[in-house]
């Protein structure tokens, strides 16, 4: 097996017996990279050469014997809106395109502080406002599992790395199902932890209330690992947790004798793929072999959901969107008049989706529509947080689909937004209400990849990865094979 | 007959709080400085930047509502106000909408010797915007603007009066007052030139005795007491004009012209901003402690109008020396220091008031910049006491002092002006100068007793302002029997 075939956690065992380099392993991911890159395009950016001196630091302190992060000498990537000093950072936006932040989102501080070697900066919807990674202003990215089919999105390409062998892990941001929703299309584990978990300082921001950094892995051991190194407390994020973050690796154990787990009848309605359906079930039926117990519960307030985040999301991205403008950094369109300028880059260096919700929000924002659109969104906000917070009571943790069907067709749905907007509709709700949410591969529906969501309570985290790795120990329906070799 | 129409008057005052550092990031808070220099990734408004609220601000903001007397709120948020101008970086300001940290204050004003209380509908907290530095003389006639954002992020309180001014003296001690208050709580450094307090002003107009208001233009750009003044009297009277004249007063903001003495016209209401606002997501709400709140308002300074009472009722000072003493919390301070020094109230009044405070004046200067130190004013005056300089060379050595700041008896003693008392060197000047004046004696032997001023003044003149009056005088009678 080659290296880029292993997770991080048997590659840290390996570096950490010497068996192999860091060098070695990021060489191994550079040439996989320069192998099926032109196939599945999830690099903005790839920094080689940064990368092999990364490496190459990374070994020299494990030869002086440094106590070492598990994450030492391990190559990852970001997803191209986590800012990185002197490295460009472009949201996948003729806006951003020669971007070069001056300082490090604290995700990526962490990692470098942790070792980790970056090699690059992934593909992604345009400000993460999408699917399927069809909206990125350069280049779609592909499924690796299928080159016909959308790798999902709106973290596209950082799912795609994973699942590619392109890198061991990724972050990847979750607005509305961003890092869920590739995760499941591309067969890789997916956490959008709670709101507050993991700092947003220095993730370029689509919707502040909503947006979140999380671990894009090959395995829950992984998920762990990389949690660990990105969770808690930061300063420079007023709504960061004000709390230590536990070791995560702690809740790797495989059992869920006694959990209580709910499966809200909502999340199995009409349009839902029903082979995608009978998985969950398959999944909720193995949970109760194991010792949990599996009930229909309700969240009946949930097909709101998707019309209020269609509000809350646009009108924070009209406000966070506004400061590209032509005047400081990023794409300016000269013109005669200050207006003009600001009109015209506005218009050249935003795609459509980027319009569409900037015109949603500045809409649902305008004096005379703010209470009956934005304030009315705000308020089944909180029906659609009670709901939870209910269900969580007498439940240990939901188990749903992560989207209705399999990745679809590239192409199938890039003109049809509503429809696009439906794929996100399982994990919706959850951003709204601020909630933690694993997705973990659980089969293939026509080759195509099919996940399963844990959803847990505030910072429930621990359960997730619990009840993750209980099934993962338990049956291989959750270990889809990262691609290997040639692309199909 | 002509409709007499009165006129209502509400203040917006900005206040740049003095604190070490900005509002949501560690940047320095400081006046000037090269373009650009004083910002960071936070203030910039780059991609992916997120605020952290610097508590200092809500601290300044609680103890001027206190000390407006404003109800402090136990619960408030920032609020993200929209709009897109140059010297706004990330095209929205923080800024507080529906739920103000502060809210129903009220100050005490006297316009003329009429006391009257003017309401505060409320206090918030934001951020400031940079600003623009025109490639011409004008905004219109530049070929292009430069943007300098040292001032991003600058913490402000805006202050909102209720419409309880009815002229436009009314309007300049509110603000005056207002001005006092901040300095003595030591939140900011108030000053309109440098832009650490700015004003706008909306006016309507309506005919004595209605209830309802009439519609209102807002008056801005406005950059001393004195602006302010002007362009509310201008503005009444151009109101009073339209309507007199069958005309309508159009909703809209309007820039003061210094030089022109005008206002004109800057927007509409049509072209007004819908600033849609929404609550700032990147903050979390701001929960109030309100055992800290009590802490802050028994630790507040004594404010103006309590310290004016003092100087009244304990010192026996006028009341518009008290007033003019009191309106600056540096002068109070120094009038208070001096006091310990030198017992005698109304003295020290009137050197603050007659010497220094025209000193300061005539040389543009404030009095923290003021070199006369308290204890070199009380040595000046018991030098006086003492006989040793006249009342005269003391305000000679006063403005030698404040000049130098060296102290009096120093100057005295090298520029030799200590008062002579000797009657053998006295009566020598007395003489001289009778027998230089036949005719002013002659007019003072026939009873005209002006001209024995006259005649002392010449003894003055002839002692270089040493010689003592009192004795000179007596001399002087002497000679002349």
């Amino acid at each position: 097996m080659s290296l880029t075939a292993l997770t991080v956690h048997e590659l840290s065992a390996l570096l950490h017996k010497g068996e192999v380099t860091s060098r070695e392993i990021t060489a191994a991911y550079l040439e996989r990279i320069g192998t099926v890159e032109d196939k599945v395009k999830a690099y903005v950016t790839v920094t080689a050469e940064q990368a092999l001196t990364q490496a190459e630091e990374s070994d020299i302190k494990r030869a002086r014997g440094e106590k070492l992060s598990p994450l030492s000498g391990i190559p990852a990537a970001l997803k191209d809106n986590m800012c990185t000093h002197g490295i460009k950072t472009t949201c996948s936006s003729k806006m951003l395109e020669n971007f070069i932040p001056p300082y490090d989102a604290t995700v990526a501080a962490k990692l470098k502080q942790a070792g980790t070697v970056l090699l690059g900066k992934c593909n992604m919807d345009e400000f993460a406002m999408g699917s399927s990674t069809e909206n990125s202003a350069f280049f779609p990215t592909r499924n690796p599992h299928d080159l016909t089919a959308v790798p999902g999105g709106s973290s596209g390409g950082a799912a795609a790395a994973v699942a590619a062998q392109e890198a061991a892990f990724t972050l990847g941001s979750d607005t509305g199902g961003s890092i869920r929703l590739p995760a499941a299309f591309c067969g890789v584990v997916g956490l959008k932890p709670t709101y507050g978990c993991v700092s947003r300082y220095g993730l370029v921001a689509y919707a502040s209330s909503l947006d979140q950094i999380g671990p894009m892995t090959r395995d829950m051991t992984d998920c762990a690992l990389v949690l660990n190194a990105i969770a808690g407390y930061d300063a420079l994020d007023s709504t960061s947790a004000p709390q230590a973050a536990p070791d995560y690796t702690g809740f790797l154990t495989a059992d869920v004798k006694g959990m209580k787990i709910g499966l809200p009848q909502e999340y199995f309605a009409a349009g839902m793929d029903p082979r995608v359906a009978a998985l969950v079930r398959q999944a909720a039926a193995k949970f109760e072999e194991l010792g949990a117990r599996c009930e229909e519960v309700s969240l009946p307030h949930t097909q709101y959901a998707l019309p209020a985040y269609y509000i809350i999301a646009p009108a924070e991205a009209s406000s966070n969107l506004a400061r590209y403008d032509g005047v400081q950094y990023g794409l300016r369109v000269g013109a005669d008049d200050m207006v003009s300028m600001y009109c015209q880059t506005r218009s050249i260096g935003f795609g459509n989706e980027v319009k569409r919700r900037i015109m949603l929000g500045t809409y649902a924002l305008s004096s005379g529509y703010y209470d009956a659109y934005y304030l009315k969104a705000l308020k089944v906000r909180t029906l659609v947080k009670q709901d939870f917070d209910k269900v969580f009571e007498k439940y240990d943790l939901l188990l749903t689909p992560t989207s209705p069907t399999v990745a679809f067709n590239y192409g199938e749905k890039v003109d049809d937004p509503l429809t696009m907007y439906l794929s996100d509709v399982c994990t919706i709700p959850i951003n709204l209400a601020g909630l933690p949410a694993l997705s973990i591969p659980f089969g293939t529906v026509e080759n195509r990849p099919v996940g399963v969501q844990l959803i847990g309570p505030t910072f429930a985290e621990g359960a997730l990865i619990r009840a993750g790795y209980t099934l993962e120990q338990n049956t291989v329906l959750t270990r889809i094979a990262p691609v290997e070799g040639g692309l199909l | 007959m002509s409709v007499q129409y009165e006129m209502v008057i509400g203040l917006e005052i900005h206040v740049e709080l003095k604190t070490a550092t900005k509002i949501f990031c560690s940047c320095p808070n400081e006046f000037g400085g090269e373009a650009n220099t004083k910002v960071c990734p936070v203030c910039l408004g780059l991609p992916g930047v997120l605020p952290v609220f610097n508590k200092r601000v809500l601290e300044y903001a609680v103890k001027a509502g206190l000390a407006l007397n404003c109800e402090i709120a136990s619960f408030s948020k920032f609020d993200r106000k929209n709009y897109y101008y140059p010297d706004l970086p990330k095209n929205y300001q923080v800024s507080q909408y529906d739920l103000p940290i502060c809210k129903g204050g009220a100050v005490e004003i006297d316009a003329d010797g009429v006391a009257k209380t003017i309401g505060i509908t409320r206090i918030h907290m934001e951020e400031d915007a940079g600003k623009l530095l025109h490639g011409g003389a004008t905004i219109t006639s530049s070929d292009y603007s430069l943007v300098d954002l040292n001032r991003t992020g600058v913490p402000l309180i805006e202050i909102v009066s209720e419409p309880d001014m009815r002229s436009a003296k009314e309007a300049r001690a509110y603000i005056e007052k207002v001005k006092a208050i901040l300095e003595y709580i030591d939140v900011s450094d108030v000053k309109m030139e440098q832009g650490s307090l700015r004003c706008d002003a909306n006016i309507s107009l309506r005919p004595v005795g209605r209830k309802e208001l009439g519609v209102k233009t807002e008056i801005k750009n406005m950059n001393s007491f004195r602006s302010l003044q002007r362009a509310i009297e201008f503005e009444e009277k151009r109101q009073a004009e339209v309507l007199s004249a069958g005309g309508r007063i159009m909703q809209e903001t309007r820039s003061w012209d210094e030089n022109k003495g005008i206002t004109v016209s800057l927007r509409t209401k049509e072209e007004a901003h819908d600033y849609r606002y929404l609550p700032e997501p990147d903050l979390v709400p701001l929960v109030v402690d309100p055992a800290w709140v009590n802490e802050l308002k028994v630790n507040l300074p004594e404010l103006p109008d309590a310290r004016r009472k003092r100087l009244v009722n304990q010192l026996g000072l006028p009341e518009y020396d008290a007033g003019v003493i009191t309106a600056s919390r540096a002068l109070a301070d120094y009038f208070d220091e001096a006091l310990q020094l030198y017992n005698e109230p109304k003295t020290i009044a009137n050197w603050l008031m007659g010497e220094l405070l025209r000193l300061l004046n005539a040389n543009n200067l404030e009095i923290n910049q003021n070199k006369v130190k308290p204890e070199q004013l009380a040595a000046l005056l018991r030098l006086q006491d003492a006989g040793t300089i006249s009342g005269k060379i003391a305000k000679t050595v006063f403005e030698e002092m404040f000049a130098t700041g060296r102290d009096p008896a120093e100057i005295v003693r090298e520029k030799g002006l200590v008062q002579i008392s000797d009657e053998g060197a006295l009566k020598e000047a007395v003489a001289k100068v009778i027998a230089a004046n036949p005719r002013s004696v002659e007019d003072y032997k026939a009873g005209k007793e002006k001209a024995s001023g006259f005649l002392v003044g010449q003894v003055m003149k002839e002692t270089r302002g040493q010689a003592n009056p009192a004795l000179v005088n007596k001399l002087l009678l002497e000679q002349l029997q």
